[in-house]
């Protein structure tokens, strides 16, 4: 089984031999991407579980149901707000900011 | 009277909402008997939850595995080939085409909705005949959201269902999912939840969660079922095979020396700003924790049953009732037809059964839409008996995985009801001190399911709290919508405004 991706990742990528893979950017780090997944897998398998923080009690946040419900992964991706980090796919180039 | 002769040009015979097995089926079903189908996801691929797959561009090694039922997929994928197939497009509501907005949507098919009354609305309405047909709204797109109305002669609901999470102290840390989240992650992504995984809740669903973790190369360091399995055997009495696909999941995690224990639950996770470890109790008859002891790991994949997603039928008045699980489920007859004519169900929507009973009531729905608009239709007795047995089954299995009122023993004051407007546990008892004795005065009186996620991901621990089952979604925009998009919408955009709250103010801010 090929393992394309190393390093600090929460999980692996599963088997798979993503052609051609591509990069993201959180706050400025490059993160490895394959093309059709989604910005929450792919900042997940980076290491990277949360990605804003609540209104009142300022928790961290990241994926939760993984299907669009629950709103908990919203993220800001190129300036663009409030976007279901599991429902958009992530596409070459793609600036993730945190905060 | 058959064919579509006096619609207007863009009108459809069926609209189907959810592409997963009961909506592809469907469509195959009802296109392959001579329907014009449009069918609906809100997801870039087909498939839904069970078919889920991993995107083409990520070459997967060993699709066998996660991917279980990709034959049968593909077969139905095949034969979409004369339908209309819109993936990407959220449904935030559908309503009947009443008259006026027949007129003002499209011109010429003001004449079809002769027969209803035009000073009511759509959805107070369900009695009348569904000559009118049905207007359905979508948000195409994730990042630049464009709205398409589609219209049809009749409508399928075949939304599925979500994940029924329970709340526990530290349930909101970031590397705690849902169990169908983790799956989701896993079929369509090939990213496991994490490198040492606990899988905990009630069900049979946790085992093939599990074992694709652990086969996938996550460390799966426990498996917790909060009941003890002892319920079961009404449910293999009505499809005995399944004793064998459950033990061969047994099997498949036992080789790879994953612990797995019944009558034990996650009372609670750990960790500063991400998950670290959980805390797993032994429970009482009735889920009382016991004897603790704590695990290290970095994902929790967590779920004790789904919901059915019914807003869609509960916006056009579609009757419901209380399935086994206390779940609102779409009341359907043989033909997986619902109260309101016209508008049809079939899935997780009319009771949680999984992928088969989905799929058998998908061809049973397309099949019936086909006959009603006057298309020649051979009764399949050999499907609506499989149907029953089926369901059958899904009743029986909710029976064995009942949730027991101990959970709520795993709650602290501080704990988290309700993810997005924070509200703890305390000030949910402190409404039912004040006299709340329902869910709808705890919400009004405490917030909880009053975010973006409308209730989805809190309200049956609410409902249960207040010592109710979960009553019907009243959602009249099923996905948050911005206040651009409702100010289009031509006839109800007060009432959706005024009901909407945060998701839609939220989003205009
Ligand atoms: C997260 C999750 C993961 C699951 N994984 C598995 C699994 O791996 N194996 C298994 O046996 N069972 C799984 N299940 C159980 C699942 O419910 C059934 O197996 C089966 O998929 C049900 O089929 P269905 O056709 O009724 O609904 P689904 O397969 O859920 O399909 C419903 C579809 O409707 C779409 N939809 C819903 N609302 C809207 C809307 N408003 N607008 C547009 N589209 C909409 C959804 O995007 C979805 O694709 C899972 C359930 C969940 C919630
Ligand atoms: S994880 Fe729930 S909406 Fe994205």
């Amino acid at each position: 089984m090929t393992r394309s991706q190393e390093g600090p990742h929460a999980g692996r990528l599963d088997g798979a031999r993503p052609v051609p893979a591509f990069e993201i950017t959180v706050d400025g780090r490059p993160v490895p991407a394959a093309p059709g997944q989604t910005i929450g897998a792919v900042l997940h398998a980076a290491g990277v579980v949360s990605w804003r923080t609540t209104r009142v009690g300022g928790r961290p946040r990241g994926l939760f149901c993984g299907i669009g419900i629950c709103f908990d992964c919203l993220v800001t991706v190129n300036g663009t707000p409030s976007l279901r980090a599991c429902q958009t796919e992530a596409l070459p180039g793609d600036r993730v900011t945190t905060g | 009277m058959p064919g579509s002769g006096h619609e207007g040009p863009g009108t459809r015979d069926l609209a189907i909402v959810g592409a997963g097995p009961a909506g592809m089926a469907a469509a195959v079903a009802a296109s392959r008997a001579g329907l014009d189908v449009v069918l609906v996801d809100a997801q870039a691929r087909l498939g839904g939850q069970y078919f889920r797959h991993a995107p083409p561009g990520l070459r997967a090694g060993h699709p066998g595995t996660p991917q279980r039922g990709f034959g049968r997929f593909t077969r139905l994928a095949e034969a979409l080939t004369g339908v209309d197939v819109r993936l990407g497009h959220r449904v935030w509501a559908v309503e009947k085409a009443v008259e006026k907005n027949a007129e003002r949507n499209t011109a010429g098919n003001a004449g079809k909705a002769a027969g209803n009354d035009p000073g009511n609305e759509a959805d107070q309405n369900p009695g009348k005949d569904a000559a009118a047909g049905f207007i359905v709204h979508c948000l195409a797109g994730t990042r630049d959201e464009r709205r398409v109305t589609l219209r049809a002669r009749r409508l399928l609901i075949a939304t599925g269902a979500h994940d029924r999470p329970l709340p526990f102290p530290g349930w909101d840390l970031p590397g705690v999912l849902t169990a169908g989240g983790a799956q989701a992650l896993l079929k369509g992504d090939l990213v496991p939840a994490g490198r040492t995984v606990v899988v905990a809740g009630t069900g049979p669903f946790l085992l093939p969660v599990a074992a694709g973790l652990a086969e996938a190369g996550a460390r799966v360091a426990g498996v917790f079922e909060a009941n003890g399995g002892a319920g079961l055997a009404p449910a293999l009495a009505v499809r005995p095979g399944k004793l064998a696909e459950g033990a061969g999941y047994l099997w498949r995690l036992a080789r790879r020396r994953v612990p797995y224990a019944v009558r034990h639950a996650v009372v609670e996770a750990h960790g500063g700003d991400r998950l670290t470890h959980v805390t797993v109790a032994r429970l009482g008859r009735d889920w009382t924790p016991g004897a603790r002891r704590t695990i290290a790991c970095d994902a929790l994949a967590v779920g004790y049953g789904f919901v059915p997603q019914i807003e869609l039928a509960t916006q056009l008045g579609c009757a419901t009732e209380a399935g086994g699980d206390g779940e609102q489920v779409v009341v359907v007859d043989a033909g997986m037809r619902t109260s309101v004519p016209g508008v049809y169900a079939a899935g997780e929507p009319t009771g949680v059964g999984g992928a088969d009973l989905a799929e058998a009531e998908g061809w049973i729905a397309g099949r019936a839409v086909a006959a009603d608009l006057g298309r020649p239709v051979r009764p399949a007795p050999a499907l609506s008996r499989r149907r029953d047995r089926l369901a059958a089954f899904g009743r029986a299995m909710q029976d064995a995985y009942p949730v027991r009122d101990g959970w709520k023993g795993w709650l602290r004051g501080d704990t988290l009801v309700c993810r997005c407007e924070e509200v703890p546990y305390a000030r949910v008892r402190e409404a039912l001190a004040l006299g709340a004795t329902d869910a709808r005065s705890v919400k009004l009186l405490a917030r909880p399911g009053m975010g973006w996620c409308q209730g989805r991901v809190c309200g049956y621990a609410v409902a249960r709290l207040a010592g109710e089952t979960s009553p019907p979604p009243r959602r009249p925009v099923a996905h948050p919508v911005r206040l651009g998009d409702l100010a289009g919408l031509p006839d109800r955009a007060d009432e959706t405004q005024g009901t909407a709250n945060d998701p839609a103010g939220e989003e205009a801010r």
